[in-house]
């Protein structure tokens, strides 16, 4: 094992000023390099990880707005009324969401969140800081690169945030940007997004580039595949779905750039009239081929949003259980097995579209098919549990309240992968649940998960505990307030993106045909409205902790966890570089309680230099 | 740089680019005469055939240009998973396109 | 800090990470362009039956750009292999060679994107359609005011279908002529910019991004013509990497040319 281990070229020894305060000695960058042109992984990680959380805010903020205008149409926005007419102008004229800036929050609320919020911290942020840690490596494999990647997505964000300053606002045609309506309706905010979205995607395909290359080649001597940490592995299928699936995204923004910006008719039908009259467009395009080509990338993006937060879940499950993860190996092939059919099963997305039986029948078995290995993972987590002596604090609760909430989300997934229950449910409330379930308490919930629990190596403190908790059991509170009845919304039938919140649509009564909403169906709109509020409030424990524990939280060593896995064995924070000295893996990557141990934990390697106590690696 | 061992000179690449280019001009060539030969109506023979001189072409400039035909496995790996998704991609969506409901009419 | 494999391979895998990393961006490219070429194929099966033009591209022109751009492939994989002989001065004559035909396939792709926005399309008002290149028009042109005349070199044909095989013998059997319209006839005109039809919406689009990828590349490539003799100094092992990587980045392109070539020009 060693022979093979000695002939990678031997490691390069850092400056000798480096000991963990190595940068202070030699010149100390200035604000603009340390900061903002930096190309170390972790400032990277951080700078995606504070601009993302800042958009999930932002984000979240815009579905307040909305939720008001759902639950009170046509009043008067509460105190920030006034603010949004000034800012936002006509759209928002005496503090009223007006149908079109209702339209704008809900497509800008999707797009933010999305790919500005939760893709952005699950894959970016915790991937640039963890990854190059775990796998034992000084950095990314191209330093200059990721800056970039970082600097693409701001610019991104910048594009759809300023967006919402232009005459017309921002987009208002869904995050999914349909055509032909994306390019009918007659302001610039769509091209805005499209410039953006084509920032963001290009920002993503650098990441992915990078976290593969990194991945592939940056492991440390002895660092074998099947020894890699399982968020390794998730974060390397992640990238591969990024690298693979986004650019047919890319070229259909190009297209309706196009569309928008040159009037051509690629994604407009022949005859295509708008208010009335025949469009000056010559025709001839395909509407459904935006829809392939969107959710082409569309749908393996829920599995970027869901794979590195499962990686989180599972790192966390796994130390503080204190035993190994229950089927490893299980967990790798079912996570390959996921990236990989998650490329052909987009077009269910589209049953309403009038397809065919047969290619529907194609999606429907493919969905199904992808439904087990995702199984297959939450119940390889379940199973972590059993027997385990658990031990319970914010980031294992987080990660506790992500399987039952992933779990909901996933399997209310499954009528809606068959077309005969999707013709119904489509564009209802219970899409929303569903989806939000998933990514909602389900992705963020592990998010903050590894928040909470890599905050010690990035600062040296803990953050507070008792804080945590209570963030902890309001937002699972009130996240469910919001989301489960919306599940009922929808199975009524009260159809999503009504900028009134389904009054006109309740009042309808066509005898036989449409039946009116019942009121107490109309009511959950005021309920969803304050758990949101108060959902919003219970994020106000884990900001002032977040930004509070910098310099006043519990001081702690390295390795507070006592947890395996390289990340843990550098010094806290990591310099630059990483390690001090060169770390040789030998053996896998959960090695908790060991019979015959000294400690419960065994990490996964050390510096090379002492062989101490080591046996011969088992795999 | 795997490549270093060989011995290099810089006479063989100019060979190899002699030979690349000479058959490029003829699929060139064959791709225009094909182009404006007469096969028949409709123009589905003519583009399959295009098609395949293109490939052939695209062959030359990926496997000797690129030197792909000496690289490693990796990469295969990597471009044969890229293939079939782009396969899947296509694929899947002209078959989309292409199938209706029983029942209602076609275009 | 020094990040390993950046210039000798990684045992196991057998390669230096620029070079995993350029093909990993390729595999991207691959469904960039797969995404590109799908819309084509959709739009041409999907197209009117007799709607789908063939023939309105110059092949002339664009086989010289073809074998403009195998050239410039074949010098730089010559610069690649000066490089490995360690022959700097060859290295700079190869790729001086490729950054001229790069300039040149650009070159004759905007003559050839001109050609087209020049040619105009005239709906008239009898029902006829007026086409052919602007010759001028009268100083006092103007379609709103329907005012003045315009003259194409060109022909005029009762139905547009007409005008959409080129290749027919009719259409090569056709007399071109000056045609002089007044602005009072027409009912509609346009030129053949992307928006005349989804045939020249897709080829601007995707010989667009394939020019703003040999744009790319030659920046690139002319970045380490002009600059690279310092690191070729200190590192030529390095920057015999970097020529490698931006001339796989090359033939890519050159690649997609030769997709590009047969469903634009010859189909």
């Amino acid at each position: 094992m060693l022979s093979d281990i000695q002939q990678f070229p031997p490691f390069r020894e850092p400056q000798p000023a480096h000991d963990g305060h190595g940068h202070a000695e030699h010149h100390e960058p200035g604000f603009w390099s340390k900061y903002i042109f930096s190309t170390d992984h972790k400032v990277i990680g951080i700078q995606y990880g504070f601009t993302s959380l800042c958009f999930l805010l932002f984000g979240f903020s815009l579905m307040l707005l909305m939720r008001w205008q759902i639950a009170h149409p046509g009043v008067p926005v509460p105190v920030i009324g006034p603010l949004l007419a000034k800012f936002l102008g006509q759209p928002a004229a005496g503090g009223i969401i007006s149908p079109e800036l209702y339209n704008s929050f809900g497509a800008m609320h999707g797009t933010i969140m999305v790919f500005l919020g939760v893709v952005p911290l699950a894959f970016a942020a915790f991937g640039n800081y963890v990854v190059p840690l775990m796998i034992g490596a000084p950095d990314m494999c191209f330093p200059r690169v990721n800056m970039a990647s970082f600097h693409a997505y701001f610019l991104g964000g910048v594009v759809m945030v300023v967006s919402f300053f232009i005459p017309g606002g921002a987009a208002q045609a869904g995050w999914t940007s349909y055509s032909p309506l994306a390019t009918t309706i007659p302001t610039d905010g769509q091209a805005f997004w499209l410039i953006g979205m084509v920032l963001l995607i290009t920002s993503s395909l650098l990441g992915a580039v990078n976290f593969i290359a990194t991945i592939i080649q940056l492991r440390a001597p002895g660092m074998t595949w099947m020894r890699l940490p399982w968020f390794v592995w998730a974060q390397f299928v992640t990238a591969f779905i990024l690298l693979l699936a986004f650019p047919p995204l890319e070229a259909a923004g190009v297209l309706q750039l196009m569309d928008n910006l040159a009037h051509t008719s690629f994604f407009l039908p022949t005859g295509l009239a708008v208010g009335g009259q025949l469009a000056d467009r010559s025709g001839g395009g395909s509407p459904l081929l935006w829809q392939h080509l969107f959710w082409f990338l569309g749908h393996p993006e829920v599995y970027v949003l869901i794979l590195p937060a499962m990686g989180i879940v599972v790192e966390v499950i796994a130390n503080n259980t204190r035993k190994p993860i229950w089927g490893y190996k299980s967990l790798v092939y079912s996570v390959l097995f996921v990236g990989f059919l998650s490329f052909i099963v987009w077009a269910h997305h589209m049953y309403l579209t009038g397809m065919g039986q047969k290619i529907a029948t194609f999606f429907q078995a493919t969905t199904m098919i992808i439904s087990i290995p995702s199984v297959i993972i939450l119940t390889c987590m379940f199973l972590s549990l059993w027997g385990g002596s658990i031990r319970i604090n914010t980031p294992m609760l987080f990660a506790l309240g992500f399987l039952p909430m992933f779990g909901i989300g996933g399997l209310t997934g499954l009528p809606l992968g068959l077309a005969a229950c999707d013709l119904l449910l489509h564009d209802t409330y219970y899409i929303i649940a569903h989806f939000h379930y998933v990514v909602a308490p389900g992705t963020i919930f592990a998010l903050f998960a590894g928040v909470y629990f890599w905050y010690p190596k990035i600062t040296g403190r803990k953050m507070n505990e008792f804080w945590g908790r209570v963030h902890f059991w309001c937002s699972l509170a009130f996240m469910n307030i919001v989301f489960m009845p919306m599940f009922l919304q929808g199975i009524k039938g009260m159809l999503r993106r009504m900028s009134d919140g389904a009054v006109n649509y309740s009042a309808a009564r066509v005898p036989g045909v449409i039946d009116a909403l019942p009121g107490n169906i109309m009511q959950l709109n005021g309920v969803i409205l304050w758990a949101a509020v108060c959902l919003g409030i219970a994020q106000i424990p884990f900001i002032i902790n977040l930004f509070w524990s910098i310099n006043h939280g519990e001081k702690v060593g390295d390795n507070p966890w006592r947890a395996t896995t390289l990340d843990w064995q550098t010094p806290t924070p990591p310099p630059h570089g990483n390690f001090t000295e060169e770390q040789v893996i030998e053996r896998g990557p959960y090695e908790y309680s060991v019979p015959g141990a000294a400690e419960d934990f065994t990490p996964q390697g050390g510096p090379a230099k002492n062989p101490t106590t080591h046996a011969p690696a088992h795999h | 740089m795997s490549e270093s061992e060989k011995p290099v000179s810089l006479n063989s690449y100019v060979r190899l680019c002699g030979v690349v280019f000479v058959i490029v001009l003829c699929t060139t060539s064959a791709m225009i005469a094909t182009s404006f030969a007469h096969l028949g109506d409709g123009w589905t023979l003519k583009v399959a055939l295009i098609l395949a001189i293109a490939v052939v072409n695209a062959f030359l400039v990926a496997g000797y240009l690129m030197h792909l035909l000496s690289e490693k496995k990796l990469i295969y790996g990597v471009l044969i998973f890229t293939v079939l998704f782009f396969i899947g991609l296509m694929g899947l969506t002209m078959w989309a396109m292409s199938d209706f409901p029983t029942g209602t009419a076609v275009r | 800090m020094d990040i390993p494999y950046t210039v000798e391979s990684r045992p196991d895998t057998g390669l230096y990470n620029a070079k995993l990393g350029i093909w990993l961006f390729l595999a991207s490219e691959v469904m960039l362009f797969g995404g590109l070429f799908s819309a084509y194929v959709l739009l041409r099966v999907g197209a009117a039956p007799g709607m789908w033009p063939h023939g309105w591209l110059n092949v002339t022109l664009g086989t010289i750009n073809t074998l403009l751009l195998a050239l410039s492939a074949i010098t730089t994989l010559l610069a690649w292999a000066a490089c490995k002989v360690r022959d700097f001065t060859k290295f700079r004559i190869f790729h001086a060679c490729t950054i001229l035909l790069a300039l040149s396939f650009l070159t004759i792709k905007s003559f050839e994107y001109h050609d087209k926005l020049i040619h105009y399309e005239i709906v008239l008002n009898n029902g006829t359609f007026a086409d052919g290149h602007l010759v001028e028009k009268s100083a006092d042109f103007d379609l709103a005011k329907k005012t003045g005349t315009i003259t194409l070199h060109g022909r005029i044909v009762d139905d547009e279908k007409e005008l959409m095989d080129l290749r027919t013998p009719e259409a090569r059997a056709a007399k071109l002529g000056e045609v002089t319209v007044a602005a009072a006839d027409i009912v509609k005109m346009g030129n053949y910019g992307p928006r005349h039809n989804t045939f020249t919406a897709i080829y601007f689009t995707m010989t667009g991004l394939h020019a703003l990828h040999i744009l790319g590349g030659t920046i690139v490539i002319f970045y380490m013509w002009a600059f690279g003799g310092a690191m070729w100094k200190t590192d030529p092992e390095r920057f015999t990497n970097r020529i490698e990587v931006s001339g796989l980045f090359w033939h890519f392109v050159d690649l997609v040319w030769i997709f590009l070539f047969p469903v634009l020009y010859l189909t």
